[in-house]
């Protein structure tokens, strides 16, 4: 029912005063140092209060504090799986490489998945998916075979990455909230995009395509591949009639500039859920805007770090939500 | 059959008026300031220096509630139960009917909708807090047909015993 989430909303509202707005980037850029940097995010409340935390601490205390806020609003977490697979997806590859390659499982999970790395773990030990989700035991099953029988690393990845975009896709249409729909065929239409470009790049084949697009209803994936077989200016004369038409153009110009515009793209989509007071829309949008803040504190940092220029680290800050 | 007294049953349609009017105003005043409160407490949760104002956000949706009650309150001082005569024939008994089902459904319908533009307001308040006095307008209108009624029904209540 539609009324759960007016408390939440409310709450997510009064939330949102407090998420960084184009004159806060601003003041980050303003930053002479990568230290400032950290102080300025410490003096916003960024962090868990403790001195002298490292930068990717500083990051990984707010993602945490986003999924706390969200599990003390709602019980619910189906409508966030488009978010949550990704995760653990991440984390099932990480399983499945360790124990096949024999490396110990040292810092390679993400934290904030549904599922338990450790369960992952064992599944891949005992070679018995079963205490999976079936859809993801079955990806699991068949990459952890393609890395152990013929060590083929990539294939392993391309299975876990397609199952991971076809359970966003279907979780999307499942909800049966239009935003999650949207997010998800989104999602899984640039990684479409991103995997065709590539594939074109290092002369891919037309069967390694049809193993790795995943199905959306945005592209038509036989047409996709046939251009990402033949040339470059065959894929972005396809992208051109498509919903992705300036993607080709970001694509022209740089990578980064195309990763940038996929992050823009949805932050656009969601900014329409601040008119919306009643679904669980407003709940997705501010964990969307949280990453999207994260991801441009990440890149004013490294860009610091590394000493960049500021007018190389501004082309590559996102769009704010507020 | 043939010997009832169908005018016995004026003054029955004439309290099902009285009742309709508080308990339809009442079912909405009660679903919008449910829907309300959601939203204010979520406000105050994290910035409980708004409760003021959410808290008048919050009542905007309880005064169909009130006009029910008022509507009720007069007919029932009209219709004989608390002053007034009762009505001697059948077709007075439903003029009070009907004239109360204006701010029975008018009361009802728009507590709701007053609730959703009273929850958005909240929304308003919580990012804008300063721009509480525009906020207070959009709920606001709905109440207008609210009032509407309530004047059509009193008035309509008021006259029938001259007709």
């Amino acid at each position: 029912m539609k009324e759960e989430y007016i408390y939440a909303v409310a709450r997510v509202r009064a939330r949102e005063l407090g998420l960084l707005s184009r004159q806060d980037v601003d003041q980050l850029m303003a930053c002479r140092t990568y230290e400032e940097c950290l102080r300025t995010l410490s003096d916003k409340g960024w962090g868990t209060g403790e001195a002298n935390l490292s930068a990717e601490a500083v990051l990984a205390a707010e993602e945490e504090k986003t999924w706390a806020f969200i599990h003390e609003l709602t019980d619910d977490m189906a409508p966030f799986k488009v978010l949550l697979l990704p995760t653990d997806y991440n984390n099932l590859k990480a399983a499945i490489k360790t124990v096949v390659t024999g490396v110990e499982p040292h810092e390679v999970f993400l934290p904030g998945g549904e599922i338990d790395p450790e369960l992952m773990l064992r599944c891949v030990r005992e070679g018995d998916f079963s205490a999976l989700p079936e859809d993801m035991a079955q990806a699991a099953d068949k990459a952890y075979h393609a890395l152990l029988q013929k060590e083929d690393g990539q294939m392993c990845d391309v299975i876990l990455d397609r199952a991971c975009l076809m359970g966003v896709v279907r979780c999307g249409k499942e909800s049966g909230v239009p935003i999650l729909a949207d997010y998800a065929e989104m999602l899984c239409a640039t990684s479409n995009v991103k995997v065709a470009v590539r594939a074109c790049k290092t002369g891919k084949s037309r069967a390694f395509l049809d193993m790795a697009l995943a199905p959306c209803s945005t592209l038509d994936l036989g047409s996709l591949a046939a251009a990402a077989c033949k040339s470059l200016d065959d894929l972005f004369g396809y992208l051109a009639a498509t919903p992705y038409s300036e993607a080709a153009g970001k694509m022209k110009e740089s990578y980064s500039a195309f990763e940038k515009w996929c992050d823009d793209k949805v932050m656009d989509l969601v900014k329409g859920q601040k008119m919306n007071p009643f679904t669980v829309g407003p709940l997705f949008a501010f964990v969307i805007a949280r990453r999207n803040e994260i991801s441009t504190v990440r890149i004013i940092l490294s860009g610091k770090l590394n000493e960049l220029d500021d007018g190389m680290i501004r082309e590559r800050l996102r769009d704010m939500y507020v | 059959m043939q010997n009832f007294d169908w005018n016995a049953l004026g003054v029955v349609f004439a309290l099902l008026g009285a009742v309709l009017a508080a308990l339809m105003g009442g079912i909405g005043s009660a679903i919008g300031v449910g829907l309300t409160g959601q939203a204010a407490a979520g406000v105050v949760t994290e910035d409980p220096s708004q409760f003021g104002k959410v808290l008048i956000l919050q009542l905007l949706p309880g005064t169909q509630g009130i006009y029910g009650l008022l509507i009720g309150f007069v007919t029932l001082t009209q219709i004989g139960v608390l002053g007034g005569t009762a009505p001697d024939t059948l077709s007075k008994g439903l003029l009070y009917l009907a004239a109360c089902l204006p701010m029975a459904i008018v009361g009802m319908v728009s507590a709701k909708w007053q609730a959703k533009a009273s929850v958005s307001s909240i929304s308003l308040v919580a990012k804008k807090p300063d721009q509480f006095g525009k906020s207070m307008i959009f709920p606001a209108m709905v109440e207008t047909y609210a009032v509407l009624a309530l004047l059509i029904s009193i008035l309509s209540i008021t006259s029938i015993a001259n007709i």
